[in-house]
């Protein structure tokens, strides 16, 4: 077994999922509650990376990020280094590509929640950021789990994104999922297949958590 | 004297348009709005309370402007320091009933909080109850519980949205007259959201009458319901019996209006056209075998009796004399007389009963 790649898919898969925290509840908690007219556009652009082969998504994440654009050259100013190829910029890839995985189901959790509480909440003078805290994140709080947990795990069984973007370097950008095409090109089936299984006992029991999860949604 | 002065248009997306205008001294009364469920006065109390933008106009509470369109300025709801007692309570279903009621103590000490909720458990009859979840509580419970919530922080001013709605009939009676008498204890200036008029005839010192978006008659109670202005405010206030009729001739303020072949005489104010609307209260007309001779009476019609409803003590007879009538009689009264549907029979109505509106 290739423990490097292993180690290496776990940091990527919790960092990925720390930042998705940190982005996806604002973004997702905006999305159930805002009446903007402009709210489906913002949907959409979340729920694309589910439609797009993840060639396409690579392809345009290293034509962006590349050293001669403006976001690879900030990136280079700032902290030295290019973000193709490297941990970074799987790291990034893998947000922009899981971002419906998470956002979806908090969108869903959040939506969920009665309206009428987050308004009775805001009359007894909670703030907006308070009213999500004391009120909302406790009432949805499995399915908030529930996105977390399936964002975590798509990323660590991540294919395409990662090959396009960080190549397959051993230690850098080389997760599980690489390793076993890899085995496999070395016709190594039975590291193959010791990987394999691993990955296929890990999402079995992902789901599985993740359906007793959506069961345990509160209800109002 | 400080003012709440209210004056905005507020459209929803399907056209339909709803302007409110007041401005009120703040005093520690209770105001009714009354209107049929879809009349706009639910987005009144929500526009109030921060939760909607009204479209046009301004809002202003003594020396705040909460809301000015012109202006830009639209307070959100945690800065207006408003009470809002919600249609169903909307009790937080994961916090106890000493959570709930502390729910607006940030920025108080915990020592203060702690008082505070102490102090609104003893005055709501809640203590014992504090470490139950608001499921575990019976309806009226919940409402002492959200009415302690949303006074919590004094607000100056307190909105509530049907707060009856959501309980069955002879505990909507009883819990009726706890609100009313807990509102008056906090003595804050309190605005009610209602359909049912026995809300307004029995909390309120103003009543509004809402209809179509529109503030169609305000007053004292008493002269809101004594007096409706149009057909559309009598029905609301409730007389019964609603019918267009033309006037045949007035004199010295008594209209005789002729509506399907029944004469009818009745009070009539100044400046009635040529179209008016009857209004007769079921409590007003008698029900007679008979007609009856020597008596001050100047309406007798014959009809026939097309229904009876009980309702308790009394019993709700519809008649048909050319036009529908509501009466309502006792029981033991229409014991003996032994009527039943499809008898004939006399509807007997003093014309200061009857009030003849202004068709509009």
């Amino acid at each position: 077994m290739d423990w490097v790649a292993v180690g290496l898919t776990l940091r990527l898969a919790a960092l990925t999922t720390a930042v998705l925290a940190v982005l996806g509840l604002p973004l997702a908690y905006w999305l159930a509650t805002t009446r903007r007219a402009w709210r489906p556009f913002v949907d959409a652009a979340v729920a694309v990376p589910l439609l797009l082969p993840p060639t396409v998504l690579g392809f345009y994440f290293l034509m962006s990020t590349g050293p001669n654009t403006a976001i690879g050259r900030l990136y280079e100013q700032l902290a030295g280094g290019t973000i193709p190829f490297s941990f970074t910029g799987i790291l990034l890839a893998s947000v922009v590509y899981n971002l419906p995985f998470a956002v979806r189901p908090f969108v869903a959790g959040f939506a969920a929640v009665d309206r009428r509480l987050i308004e009775a909440a805001r009359c007894l003078g909670a703030s907006g950021p308070r009213t999500f805290l004391a009120v909302v994140l406790p009432l949805s709080w499995p399915a908030v789990l529930a996105g977390l947990v399936l964002a975590f795990a798509h990323t660590v069984g991540e294919f395409g994104v990662v090959l396009m973007v960080g190549g397959n370097i051993p230690g850098v950008t080389r997760t599980i999922a690489l390793a076993i095409y890899d085995d496999v090109q070395a016709l190594d089936y039975a590291g193959a297949n010791e990987a394999s299984l691993m990955l296929l006992v890990f999402a079995v029991s992902v789901l599985a958590v993740t359906y007793s999860l959506q069961r345990r949604m509160p209800t109002l | 004297m400080t003012r709440f002065d209210v004056d905005i248009e507020f459209g929803y997306a399907s056209g339909f348009e709803v302007i409110c205008r007041w401005d009120d001294p703040i005093e520690p009364r209770i105001t009714v709005l009354l209107g049929a469920s879809g009349s706009g006065k639910t987005s009144v109390l929500r526009c109030l309370a921060g939760l909607e933008r009204p479209h046009r106009g301004h809002i202003r509470f003594a020396e705040e402007v909460w809301f000015d369109a012109a202006r830009g300025i639209h307070l959100p709801p945690d800065r207006r320091h408003v009470g809002v007692l919600f249609q169903d309570y909307a009790l937080f279903p994961h916090l106890t009933v000493e959570r709930n009621l502390g729910f607006g103590a940030h920025g108080l000490s915990r020592q203060a909080a702690g008082a505070r909720v102490a102090e609104l458990l003893e005055m709501f009859r809640l203590t014992g109850l504090e470490r139950r979840l608001p499921g575990e509580l019976s309806g009226g419970q919940q409402q002492r519980v959200a009415l302690a919530r949303a006074v919590f922080r004094r607000p100056r001013i307190l909105f509530l949205d049907e707060p009856l709605s959501a309980v069955d009939r002879p505990t909507g009676e009883e819990l009726r007259e706890e609100l009313g008498a807990l509102i008056r204890t906090l003595g804050i200036p309190s605005y009610i959201v209602s359909h049912d008029r026995a809300d307004a005839l029995t909390l309120a010192d103003r009543t509004v009458l809402f209809d179509e978006g529109r503030i169609i008659q305000s007053g004292s109670t008493q002269e809101v319901f004594d007096a409706p202005l149009t057909p559309a405010a009598a029905r609301l206030v409730g007389v019964d019996t609603v019918v267009m009729g033309r006037i045949a001739s007035v004199e010295a303020g008594l209209a005789r209006v002729v509506i399907g072949g029944c004469d009818v005489r009745a009070a009539a104010p100044a400046g009635v056209g040529h179209d008016a609307a009857l209004c007769i209260r079921a409590e007003d007309v008698v029900i007679a075998r008979h007609d009856v001779a020597d008596s001050s009476v100047m309406n007798q019609w014959p009809a026939v009796v097309r229904s009876e409803t009980m309702q308790g003590a009394f019993v709700r007879v519809g008649l048909d004399c050319g036009f529908k009538l509501s009466a309502l009689v006792t029981r033991d009264a229409w014991r003996r007389l032994g009527l039943k549907p499809g008898d004939r029979a006399w509807a007997i109505v003093k014309a200061a009963s009857i009030r003849a509106l202004p068709r509009g």
